[in-house]
């Protein structure tokens, strides 16, 4: 039976969470944000570079039988805030939503000053308050260095 | 007006707080200039100094024992070799269980925050790196408080705006207070934009400039900085600059006669020695000043009845 490209690439899951409209190229950010790195055991899609009405070209994510928790996708809107979150059961969108940056985000982004305490080997995880959502502004809770640009640079 | 179990930085707090600060530390000033106290008393205060300051050291120390208390010190050598093998979370939940509070004075930003996470007992900030010195800004708006007025004060910040915090964080104190603030500056050292903005959503007025003859006749007070030989490549720029931004008793013909003249100390050539017998002069007052601003934080953090 022959397959076309398209269902090749945007292939229905039976269940889990599938995240839409990340901006193009920002995929395999939004896996680091999300804890999933290259030995996970989750059946992943990662589809990248997709023509998107709204954002020119879009990244898509799937992971399958597990159903990500707002706080943890919520996080992805530092750098993919069009982000929309689908969760699927039954090959049906039970829950669909939009990424809504927390007021604080410890652990998922470094502090770009060399000379502050986080950057060290202090038993802490970086944290950042949140001062601006769109455009995104953060500031480090220990030196208060604001980070607004190339946040992806900084994940962890 | 103050619960704070911290003082980390001045972000941290609001004008209310502030003048609860200054109004202590005017009812402590006798203490500070030698009337017997014992509010103290039995406290024990940890000074960790991980890099030298002496003066503002032995500030806080005069500060506590002056109020009857003890002080633990922590010296530049031991300073240095903990922070290179020991964590300072380490360090300091071991000497929070020596001593009542711990003053801290680190190399690396934000490194009394992290201090405060771990410390079972309240922590002082006394300088973190390029960073936040607190207890420096709230004797500077005592000084201004007491030999000037807080209210209505046209300011001008000379010098290093750059790289100098302290200037940063008084500017940021000042715009509670509605400040008329003139930033007089070599151009390559003017304050960042950042900050700026900063001040102006706060409402305060901010004029610049490179020029200190254009403001010297218009302000009340002078807060003067010291430019650093190391921020110009060149000598002869730095010369130049150091010679435009060094105040004369003939350079302040025109000013105002209660200006007043302030500087964080040590100074190098900014004032001229004399001008330390104009009625200008008010940075050896400034200095002492710390210890009345320190005892009123001690005795908030650690005295009986602050908990
Ligand atoms: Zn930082």
């Amino acid at each position: 039976m022959a397959v076309t490209e398209v269902e090749l690439r945007v292939k229905p899951i039976e269940s889990g969470t599938v995240i839409d409209h990340i901006a193009g190229g920002q995929a395999l950010n939004v896996l680091k944000i999300l804890g999933i790195s290259g030995t996970t055991e989750a059946t992943l899609s990662v589809v990248m570079n997709v023509e998107s009405k709204k954002l020119g070209r879009k990244d898509i994510v799937k992971v399958e039988n597990r159903e990500l928790k707002e706080e943890e996708v919520n996080k992805i809107a530092l750098i993919a805030p069009a982000a929309t979150i689908n969760i699927i059961r039954d090959f049906k969108v039970v829950e669909k939503r939009n990424v809504d940056l927390p007021d604080e985000i410890v652990g998922v982004v470094k502090c770009q000053n060399p000379s502050c305490i986080s950057n060290t080997t202090e038993p802490i995880r970086p944290r950042m308050i949140v001062k601006g959502k769109n455009p995104v502004l953060l500031r480090c809770t220990y030196c208060e260095q604001p980070l607004a640009d190339r946040i992806a640079d900084y994940l962890i | 007006m103050f619960s704070k179990r911290h003082v980390l930085s001045m972000r941290d707090f609001s004008r209310e707080e502030i003048d609860s600060v200054l109004d202590l530390a005017g009812s402590l000033e006798p203490y500070a200039r030698g009337k017997r106290s014992d509010m103290l008393a039995g406290k024990i205060l940890a000074l960790l100094f991980f890099e030298p300051s002496t003066r503002t050291r032995m500030s806080f120390e005069t500060a506590m024992k002056r109020l009857g208390g003890g002080v633990i010190n922590l010296g530049p050598a031991e300073g240095s070799s903990i922070s290179k093998g020991e964590s300072l979370a380490d360090t300091v939940r071991v000497i929070g269980g020596y001593a009542d509070a711990i003053v801290i004075r680190h190399p690396k930003e934000g490194s009394a925050r992290l201090a405060s996470e771990f410390s079972p007992v309240p922590v002082l900030n006394a300088g973190d790196g390029a960073g936040h010195h607190p207890t420096q800004t709230l004797l500077d708006l005592y000084t201004i408080k007491k030999e000037s007025c807080l209210e209505g004060l046209s300011i001008a910040l000379v010098g290093d705006l750059k790289y100098g915090r302290t200037v940063h964080s008084l500017a940021y104190a000042l715009s509670l207070y509605g400040a008329d603030i003139t930033l007089v500056s070599p151009l390559s050292l003017r304050m960042p934009d950042a900050i700026k903005t900063d001040l102006s959503n706060k409402g305060t007025r901010v004029n610049e400039t490179s020029d200190l003859r254009e403001v010297i006749d218009n302000v009340d007070v002078l807060y003067m900085t010291r430019i650093q030989r190391e921020r110009f490549p060149d000598p002869v720029e730095y010369s130049k600059v150091a010679r435009s931004y060094r105040i004369t008793p003939e350079f302040l013909a025109g000013a105002r006669e209660n200006l007043i003249i302030m500087h964080p100390l040590p100074r190098v050539d900014e004032i001229s020695p004399q001008v330390d017998g104009t009625a200008h002069a008010r940075y050896f007052e400034q200095s002492f000043y710390g210890v009345p601003v320190r005892m009123a934080l001690l005795k908030m953090l650690i005295g009986d009845g602050s908990d």
